[in-house]
């Protein structure tokens, strides 16, 4: 292999990781927001942010790919290959993220929201200065799978001619011939580069435990117990946050892995 | 958007039916201050409150004057707890109505209303000033120095003010209640709610709890409606006691008459079941 052609798997790394930020950051501010809707107190709010999780969930990455990239146009708007991309992993990615707000959110056990109730805090107050610090920690693990996930699933953008990691292996593959050898080194970037994440968004989880006064890896107790009878005995039981595995496919895998909430929050209303 | 539930104290079924039977009233205990002369600082009018097919609250009526203490007892679940989480707007009433100086219980009414929980549910992620502090600042829109002053005061008068920076998980239960006690205090609530605030602690350090309840009693001009198990404590800060059982009040009275001579075999049998 040439210089060049190492050059070429380089710059496809490097707009690998501009994807996986872009989509990222589109992923979390959607997650946060139709997490958070999914709580709201209105039911038209609730209904909404449903209709777009499942939506979302239910539709491939790739299709909607392909849908902003070749049917948008149709429509009016023309959007670069590298916007479309964001936008399809972005509002995928989203959509499962949103799960892991709610499902850390209504972890938090009931008794808080009480107890910033008793203090008057209005229920933006209640939201972020009692529940979401408690929450933050917990969807720090399965939004690291969900990167991890994103990170790969940035491989389904070669398909709009987008030049990264997959898309410049390809090209190396066609002017080598040596298969073995460009997919070998692919793996590997995209391995180091899922294990910088693990790592960093290990270092975050233990910063983010300690800033609430918990040490990493121990599992959650609740800080307070519900007195029997005073409250739903259904909504004491926790949420089911992430537990999605890092291991989805990567160019073929058409669908957003498995990573983001497994099982959806179990319990009673939280009105 | 603002996620999460209703403000409970928004809305509740209006009903206009004639006044209640004023609650019994103490007659030797002292009179209440005086800015509430003929109106009960608390009043639950006709309160019912169901779960399902349970009926909790059957009609209740509760008047509490100015600066009186209350004590609520009766069976575990007779409904004591609920007339608190009602109070502090937790749960709403099916029907009935609830007033605070007369007024309906609303979003300002319930900042003179502060509340104790049995489980403490102090803040975790805040430390022991910080619980303190964080809602006189943001509700009340205190200066940050002056609520910091205020809460390292009312820590000190706990027997809390060396663990200012402590976490509440390096707390023992006394201590976190004996936090959440200052935690409340520091709103100035004009009504504190005590729901068996001793009830998940270890015997030995009940009475530390308890010793900083009666300096509150006996200091202060604080209304105090509270459900305890103890009734030594009951007996030392009450001027009426109130039994509950079925959903509704069974008897009250002075804490001496009721304890020594109930009227009714209920009373009885519930007094001699905890004692
Ligand atoms: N959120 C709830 N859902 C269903 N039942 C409830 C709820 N809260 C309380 N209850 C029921 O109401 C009754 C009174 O409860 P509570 O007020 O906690 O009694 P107490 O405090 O006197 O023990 C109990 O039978 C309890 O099971
Ligand atoms: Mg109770």
């Amino acid at each position: 292999m040439t210089t060049g052609l190492y050059e070429l798997l380089l710059r496809g790394l490097w707009l690998t990781v501009q994807l996986t930020v872009f989509s990222a950051v589109l992923a979390a501010a959607v997650a946060f927001l139709a997490g958070l809707a999914r709580l709201s107190r209105r039911w038209i709010v609730r209904f909404v942010a449903g209709v777009y999780v499942e939506f979302f969930r239910g539709t491939s990455a790739l299709v909607l790919m392909f849908w902003l990239f070749f049917a948008l146009p149709l429509l009016g708007w023309q959007l670069a290959a590298l916007w479309a991309g964001t936008l399809a992993l972005g509002l995928s990615y989203g959509a499962y993220g949103s799960e892991i707000v709610r499902g850390a959110l209504r972890a938090v056990p009931p008794a808080q929201r009480e107890a910033a109730i008793a203090l008057s805090f209005t229920p933006a107050q209640r939201m972020l200065r009692v529940l979401l610090p408690q929450a933050l920690p917990e969807m720090v693990p399965p939004f690291a799978n969900l990167l991890v996930e994103l990170l790969k699933g940035t491989a389904l953008a070669s398909v709009l001619g987008i030049g990264e990691l997959a898309f410049s292996a390809q090209l190396v593959r066609l002017a080598t011939g040596d298969s073995a050898q460009v997919y070998a080194i692919i793996l590997v970037m995209y391995f180091v580069v899922a294990f910088v994440i693990t790592r960093a968004m290990r270092l975050l989880e233990r910063r983010a435990k300690a800033s609430v006064g918990r040490a990493p890896g121990r599992s959650r107790g609740r800080p307070t117990r519900v007195p029997p009878g005073a409250i739903d005995p259904a909504v004491g039981a926790t949420a089911t946050v992430g537990g999605g595995t890092a291991g989805g496919g990567t160019a073929g895998g058409a669908s957003p892995g498995t990573a983001a909430a497994g099982g959806t929050a179990t319990g009673g209303d939280v009105a | 958007m603002v996620p999460e539930t209703p403000d409970p104290a928004a809305e509740r079924p209006d009903d206009a039916s004639p006044k209640a039977d004023p609650a019994p009233e103490r007659p030797d205990s002292p009179e209440p201050s005086g800015d509430s002369v003929g109106t009960p600082l608390v009043r639950f009018e006709k309160v019912c409150k169901r779960f399902g097919d349970t009926v909790v609250l059957d009609r209740l009526d509760l008047d509490v004057e100015a600066g009186r203490h209350v004590t609520l007892i009766g069976p575990s679940g007779s409904g004591k707890t609920t007339i608190l989480r009602l109070l502090m707007t937790l749960t709403q009433p099916d029907e009935g109505r609830i007033l605070i100086d007369g007024a309906p219980l609303d979003a300002r009414a319930r900042k003179t209303i502060g509340m104790v929980f049995q489980q403490f549910n102090l803040f975790p992620h805040m430390r022991v000033l910080r619980n303190v502090t964080e809602a006189p600042v943001h509700v009340l829109g205190m200066d940050k120095d002056e609520a910091a002053e205020r809460a390292k005061g009312l820590l000190e008068m706990v027997g809390l003010g060396d663990k200012l920076d402590a976490r509440p998980s390096q707390l023992s239960g006394g201590q976190q209640q004996r936090v959440a006690i200052a935690r409340a205090l520091a709103m100035r609530p004009r009504v504190l709610l005590l729901d068996e605030v001793t009830s998940a602690l270890d015997p030995e350090l009940v009475a530390g709890v308890l010793d900083v309840l009666r300096d509150i009693a006996r200091g202060t001009d604080i209304t105090m409606v509270c459900v305890t198990h103890e009734m030594n404590f009951a007996r030392d800060i009450s001027d009426l006691v109130v039994m509950f059982d079925g959903g509704r009040v069974v008897e009250s009275g002075p804490p001496e008459a009721l304890f020594h001579s109930p009227r009714h075999e209920r009373t009885r049998e519930f007094l001699s079941a905890v004692r």
